[in-house]
């Protein structure tokens, strides 16, 4: 075996071996699971971006109306919330209930000193409709202005307050 | 109100199932070694050795079987420890071939070649692996066995005190017309089972109790009670068995799950008072461990006298190899000799012909392989799942800090095994046997919850998932 063989060898099983290693830890990054959050730049931006129609917002309901039957034209697809701590936050409705509070396991995790740990959640009845529901919370959950005592049908861009947040349904 | 906020979407994602990407990781991890074989056999004669296919397809066989195993009962594992095993095992047999080759450590007296049997150790610790996926449904059915288990792992921490010594330590079961068999190596998991299990149970008293003092939270009088017992077990396999490796991983594991289990320094604090306080002691009396020691503080002494010592070889081996290496089967890692050379000391040649640069990969992937562990104990919903997979993989993190930690010269030389890498059949069925567990643990952590029922009436008497 010549030198130069055996040196392409040698420095080829390194690289292969480190390559291993970065796949492996490339495997990492994209195995990580639990909740995803994308930011999505300030709200200006946001804002310049909701004044322009882009195709994408066009395409993304529909995508979702091929995936999902019951899902009726006109449903919310994004719950924001509009004031508190969280403004800004949006929260894709793909038909999962949706849980608010301050405990950490929370789908939106409040940051409010008059919210309860496990405040009220969101979720679809069978046709679609999506409906708020209080969890028995302290400060109460209110819809427009009535405070919620049975789970009641939200209307789209009706404000959900709670404590000092205040959440709505968009399309 | 500042217009500069951050817009964030929160979607939750479920872990998904990763097998193919198992299986893609599982090939290259079979390629690695083949290549390597090659490039062993070109170096050594000039040609490809003509076990080239026969070592492939048995890994590739091995690993393939494994693969399926997996697929079938536990398929929400993770995908990382499966691949990394297999390669660090294949690794480990072409260093073992490699060192074969070498007349000088290959003599009849040191037990001829040892790549053959180290395969077949291979192929029954992936049997014992893929038995355990298929026997044991849910981790939690080992919560039962907690005080068995202890039983167990005391039985086998002091039985090889009856065998004799072998290279110095007590550390072997000796079968007459079998061999050997190294039960610490099992004792670590077992251990791990019964630490997880009573840690469950007792870590609140362990954790509220406690008076503080200097800043510290101090434990009661009467909670010190199982602490003390392990150190003074440690310390009894330390004097009995003349082994400061084993006493390191026993009564480490059972201070970081202590930890993890209490959240409370003080443990760790106190642990570590109580383990240098007594390997001090018995590093001023036992004369075995006196003599690693002194090899420790200085390895190049009595040179002129009666030559190197082992300690003294593998330092100048790392040295030898630099930061590429000299290539595999071009280094002089035989001139180690003696019977270490393929088990304690199989890191040498790792570091000799890969380099600074080899060697850091391999460490790598033990890091990833234990990172994976930690990662499974986070995502764990039971506490039993959590404590089990932090003991098991800190096992393995320890066991691979003081056999690496031994041959660079960062604490004293003990005989101990690489996972994986070393020859040894003990130690290779019992890290697939600890993998197994491992993924056991992640499938359950990973699996996704069933969906909850979406009756409206279900909902006063609503499930807690935790």
């Amino acid at each position: 075996m010549s030198e130069l063989t055996l040196t392409v060898m040698r420095l080829g099983f390194l690289a292969v071996l480190w390559l291993f290693v970065i796949v492996a830890v490339q495997v990492i990054r994209s195995d990580l699971f639990g909740t995803k959050v994308t930011q999505r730049g300030t709200r200006r931006a946001a804002a310049a971006a909701e004044q322009r129609p882009p195709q994408q917002r066009q395409q993304q309901p529909q995508a979702q109306q091929g995936r999902n039957n019951r899902q009726r034209r006109g449903a919310p697809t994004k719950l924001v919330v509009s004031e508190g701590s969280l403004t800004g936050t949006t929260v894709a409705l793909q038909g999962q209930t949706i849980t608010l509070g301050r405990a950490h396991d929370s789908t939106i995790v409040l940051d409010d000193d008059y919210a309860s740990s496990r405040h009220a959640r969101i979720y679809p009845d069978r046709d679609g409709q999506w409906i708020v529901e209080d969890l028995g919370s302290t400060n109460g959950t209110y819809l427009d202005r009535t405070r919620l005592t049975t789970p009641t049908p939200v209307p789209l861009g009706a404000p959900i307050r709670i404590g000092k947040t205040v959440i709505e349904l968009r399309k | 109100m500042s217009t500069v906020t951050n817009t964030t979407t929160i979607s939750s994602i479920g872990a998904p199932n990763r097998r193919n990407t198992e299986l893609v990781l599982l090939l290259f991890a079979v390629l690695v070694p083949v290549l390597a074989y090659a490039n062993v056999g070109l170096a050594k004669d000039g040609s490809v050795p003509g076990g080239l296919l026969g070592y492939g397809l048995g890994l590739g066989l091995l690993a393939g079987v494994a693969h399926l195993m997996v697929r079938r009962f536990a398929p929400y594992a993770d995908p990382l420890m499966l691949p990394i095993a297999t390669l660090l095992n294949g690794l480990g047999l072409v260093f073992i071939y490699r060192l074969d080759l070498e007349p000088a450590v290959t003599t009849r007296g040191l037990g001829g070649p040892k790549a053959p049997g180290q395969l077949l150790w291979s192929a029954l610790a992936v049997a014992v692996f893929i038995g355990i996926l298929v026997l044991l449904k849910d981790h939690r059915i080992l919560q039962r066995y907690t005080y068995i288990s202890g039983a167990v792992a005391l039985v086998l921490l002091i039985a090889p005190v009856f065998f004799p010594a072998i290279n110095g330590s007590k550390l072997w079961i000796v079968i007459p017309g079998l061999g050997s068999i190294q039960p610490g190596e099992f004792a670590k998991i077992i251990l791990a089972v019964f630490f997880a299990g009573y840690l469950m149970v007792k870590r609140d008293a362990l954790a509220l109790a406690s008076r503080r003092f200097l800043g510290l939270y101090w434990p009661r009088g009467r909670d010190l009670g199982p602490i003390l017992a392990i150190w003074a077990l440690s310390m009894m396999i330390l004097v009995l068995e003349d082994d400061l490796g084993s006493t390191l991983l026993y009564f480490g594991l059972f201070v970081v799950m202590l930890y993890v289990a209490t959240e409370r320094t003080s443990w760790v604090v106190f642990g570590l008072l109580l383990a240098s306080g007594g390997a001090t002691a018995v590093g001023m009396t036992s004369g075995h461990v006196k003599v690693r020691i002194q090899n420790w503080l200085d390895p190049f002494a009595g040179i002129a006298q009666h030559g190197a010592t082992e300690a003294a070889q593998v330092l100048w081996s790392f040295g030898s190899g630099g930061v590429l290496g000299s290539g595999l089967g071009q280094g002089f890692s035989r001139l180690i000799g003696g019977i270490g050379v393929k088990s304690d000391y199989i890191l040498a040649t790792v570091g000799e012909e890969l380099g600074l640069a080899g060697l850091m990969a391999v460490l790598l992937l033990y890091g990833l392989l234990i990172e994976r562990g930690v990662r499974t104990a986070l995502a764990a919903r039971d506490p039993f799942g959590k404590l089990l997979a932090i003991g098991l993989s800190s096992a393995m993190a320890l066991q691979v800090f003081v056999v690496a930690g031994g041959v660079t010269g960062l604490i004293p030389l003990t005989g101990m095994t690489m996972p994986f890498l070393a020859q040894g059949g003990s130690s290779v069925v019992a890290n697939w046997a600890l993998v197994a567990i491992l993924l056991r643990i992640s499938d359950t952590a990973r699996r996704p919850a069933p969906a909850p029922a979406s009756s409206p009436d279900a909902e006063p008497t609503q499930v807690v998932r935790l």
